[in-house]
């Protein structure tokens, strides 16, 4: 039949991603009260996927706009866009912004920014004598290992989540970022890690950036979920900025998945603070001979929705509206969730996290076995590592949940 | 949320910061604007009112304004009224993608039929070749080396580079005849070790518009058949080229049929007018579903640390069109209307640089193909259109057909006919 059939003979099949997997056997679940806690999407009360109000205006206000079309947009982005979402995360009064020290490209999603800013460290950083390295938390979003080492940049961890107390692994995290080399690639989660919830407060922040300063590392920011933390823009963004104060080198990952549901839009920006203008002109140039020689330039729908709700004053009190509902949500179904188990049903151990971690994951501090049994016993689909998403919980499924938790626990399931 | 006292600031460890951020990217050289997106930099900075964009590949209607489909303004009215956000698999949208491949491979291919086509949508073009060159420089087993033809679209090198695959030149554009240099193109064939891997511009050759004839294609078919080298295609401008999509991927389809394995690039910028929504797709023709399977699973690996998934908007749009018998045809007709008053530039053109008795031979202009054409013009020709009338396109003498229109054609000659006579 072909004439080279041993082209690709030896190419291996590689294990799909384990959410996929998750996923696939949630949706092959006949079991009514089946619950998905592994997506990292957010759900709406009745589990439905859930496009944000404000999104939809803008949408049609586009659709009805004669000016707009489908021309290429420029290689680092639609202006209107990245400049609006410097300033979400900088603060429109960032002296680094004044300064034109800021150099923003849009990308595709966080990842997308992850892989720029991590492919630009990768040409361009000056690593110390150990080498392209930059330290991941430990745990931290599966893909950045990917990522990283994608570009031929080598993953290590530093302590961040302490199993004893479902807690920050302080201590333990500080004295890394002091043992490092010097000059060493941090990433940090800006607000919400992920996977564990478990964020600094901004007394600890203050102290993790004292040593990045004496140490000269470098901030690599992922910010995945400003707005969503807290419910508040301003708040979720203040280690970004406090960093930045601080005259940390850094640079912001941006994504506008969660926090404006554009998910598949794929809508985000990376943000290099340098120096000085100059530095941030060549910074620029560079940047785009790196997306030229990738994607040339970036889709442009979901960042005319995003340049539309940043930069029109009542969009974005709806938009903020929105994030507040979401966020909301999530809250609330922490503290039922935090009731049932305290006061209803009395569960062995202390659950205060749920109510203590933040954003849209929880880190439930149940086992591997549990976690399996979970799945396999009761239809309830979670990772692991005994992550949930809390937005995959809802007034419907939330008592169905805290039951079987309670008799994981307990050794009943 | 939880009010802290801030601890005091700090000067000194700011002042240290200072110098290590001044270090930080000191040595970072500033990059060369792009050769082709500055020409539309250049353009837009000049405030003649006779100017003229002729740079960069994007069609432009009778009066020289972007266009945008009445089947993808349809389409987009159509999924605007329902579906959600949410990710789209790492492969991208699978009615996008089976669409995209029927479109090229035809319904008849037989490893389309057999399930054997390996198919992910992809940033456009661009993407798909980065997504190739990627997958090839890891898995294709017989060489790293690519060969592009001489010239080719400026951005082919530094994405196959950067893939990590070596790239060289087979020779392909005869500047004497400003044809085809078949001789020399089938002499390089022979000549690559065996098993290479060949860039191929599937139709409308991009900068040159010269592309083989059907007998052609098929003879170099041959020859890639006898020293079993890797045919991996780039077809940008299906349906623009001739109006007629399926006579478009004739060449595809030739060596599908003729049992070569291919890799192919496809990209939705052009015949959809969809540019900046970035939608492509990228393909491998396996030996049978298994294998499929697993080079579709490696795809993935490529994909999901550069940037996940794709974007989901573009893809709806092309599904929607190719998916729906009416706005199929309504956009087939489009896509013939587009191509057809590129041709009618190409005649008029012409015709008036021989009515202006412009020294040198023209009929390139009427046989090349596609959006652009080679015009033989020199660099200190081109530069001097640029600088003293207004007329902007890349150094190599290549402009956009697209940017032309009944309104500025007569100046556009005129100016062409001058620069080549020396007197502009």
């Amino acid at each position: 039949m072909s004439i080279s059939a041993e082209n690709w003979g030896e190419v291996p099949l590689a294990p799909p991603d384990s959410i996929f997997k998750l996923t696939a056997a949630y949706k092959a679940d006949p079991f009514p009260e089946k619950i998905n806690l592994g997506v990292g999407a957010y759900r709406d009360d009745n589990s439905n996927p859930w496009v944000l109000p404000v999104v939809k205006t803008a949408t049609q206000i586009l659709l009805n706009d004669p000016n707009i079309d489908h021309e290429y947009l420029p290689i680092t982005g639609l202006p209107q866009f990245t400049a609006a979402a410097a300033k979400l995360i900088l603060g429109a009064d960032s002296p680094a912004i004044a300064e034109n020290r800021v150099v923003s490209v849009q990308t595709i999603s966080g990842t997308g920014a992850n892989h720029l800013g991590a492919l630009f460290l990768s040409r361009y950083y000056h690593f110390g004598e150990e080498g392209k390295k930059v330290y991941l938390s430990d745990p931290t979003w599966v893909n950045h290992f990917a990522i990283f080492r994608n570009v031929q940049i080598e993953p290590v961890t530093y302590p961040y989540y302490d199993a004893a107390t479902i807690g920050l692994a302080f201590e333990p995290f500080l004295e890394t970022l002091r043992t490092a080399a010097p000059r060493s690639v941090f990433l940090l989660h800006a607000c919400a890690h992920n996977p564990t919830g478990v964020d600094p407060t901004r007394e600890q922040w203050g102290k993790i950036c004292d040593v990045i300063l004496e140490k000269n590392h470098y901030a690599f920011f992922d910010c995945a979920y400003q707005g969503f933390a807290s419910g508040d823009l301003v708040n979720d963004a203040w280690a970004v900025r406090e960093f930045v104060k601080r005259g940390v080198p850094l640079l912001v990952c941006q994504s506008f998945a969660k926090n404006a549901g554009l998910y598949g839009e794929r809508v985000g920006a990376l943000h290099i603070i340098a120096p000085t203008k100059e530095g941030a002109d060549r910074v620029k140039s560079q940047l785009s001979v790196l997306q030229r020689s990738e994607i040339s330039n970036p889709p442009a729908h979901g960042a005319r929705l995003v340049a539309l709700i940043l930069n029109d004053p009542a969009l974005f009190e709806q938009w903020k509206d929105d994030i507040r509902t979401m966020a909301h949500r999530i809250i609330e179904m922490r503290k039922e969730l935090h009731k049932l188990l305290t006061e209803e049903l009395k569960t062995p151990g202390n659950w205060d996290h749920i109510v203590n971690q933040i954003g849209m994951f929880s880190f439930t501090g149940i086992k591997t076995e549990a976690s399996l049994a979970l799945t396999e016993k009761a239809h309830i689909y979670l990772t692991t590592n005994g992550r949930i998403s809390m937005a995959g919980l809802n007034k419907n499924n939330v008592r169905y949940f805290a039951e079987n938790l309670d008799k994981v626990v307990r050794g009943q399931l | 949320m939880q009010a802290i006292a801030r601890p005091l600031a700090r000067a000194a460890p700011r002042a240290l910061s200072r110098a290590a951020a001044l270090s930080t990217w000191s040595a970072v050289p500033a990059g060369p604007p792009d050769a082709i997106l500055g020409v539309t930099e250049a353009f837009k900075r000049d405030q003649d009112p006779r100017k003229i964009n002729l740079g960069v590949g994007a069609y432009r209607d009778g009066n020289g304004k972007p266009f945008v489909l009445p089947s993808v303004k349809k389409a987009e009215e159509i999924i605007s009224q329902s579906g959600d956000k949410e990710y789209l698999p790492i492969t991208g949208l699978p009615e996008f993608t089976r669409r995209a491949a029927l479109l090229a491979y035809g319904a008849e291919s037989a490893p389309l039929k057999g399930n054997a086509v390996a198919v992910t949508q992809s940033i456009s073009g661009t993407g798909a070749l980065r997504i190739g060159g990627a997958f090839l420089a890891r898995f294709y087993p017989h060489s790293k080396t690519i060969y592009l033809p001489t010239p080719t679209w400026g951005n082919h090198t530094p994405i196959f580079r950067d893939s990590g695959l070596e790239v060289k030149g087979y020779r392909y554009y005869d500047k004497k005849t400003v044809g085809l240099d078949f001789e020399g193109l089938k002499a390089d064939l022979q000549s690559m070790p065996e098993k290479s891997i060949v860039l191929l511009h599937a139709c409308a050759h991009n900068p040159t518009g010269v592309d083989p004839t059907q007998a052609q294609w098929i003879e170099i078919s041959n020859i890639i058949k006898e020293k079993s080298l890797f045919p991996f295609f780039d077809m940008a401008y299906q349906g623009f080229a001739s109006g007629s999509t399926s006579k478009d991927a004739f060449a595809v389809r030739h060596f599908v049929s003729e049992g070569h394995q291919v890799a192919l690039c496809q990209s939705f910028a052009k015949n959809m007018g969809l540019y900046g929504e970035r939608v492509g797709a990228f393909s491998l023709t396996t030996a049978d579903p298994e294998e499929k399977a697993r080079v579709e699973s490696q795809l993935k690996i490529v994909i999901r640390p550069m940037y996940s998934n794709p974007p989901l908007h573009g893809a709806r749009i092309a599904s929607t069109i190719l998916g729906s018998p009416e706005l199929y045809s309504e956009w087939e007709g489009e896509v013939k209307g587009m191509a057809e008053r590129i041709i009618s530039m190409r005649d008029r053109l012409y015709d008036n640089l021989v009515a202006q008795k412009t020294p040198g031979e023209w009929g390139h202009i009427k046989s090349q193909i596609g959006m652009f054409s080679f015009t033989g013009l020199t660099t200190p020709q081109t530069k001097a259109l640029a600088e003293k009338a207004h007329i902007y396109m890349t150094a190599d003498g290549r402009i956009s057909m697209a940017g032309l229109n009944a309104h500025n054609i007569d100046y556009f000659s005129e100016s062409v006919s001058r620069a080549v006579k020396g007197d502009i």
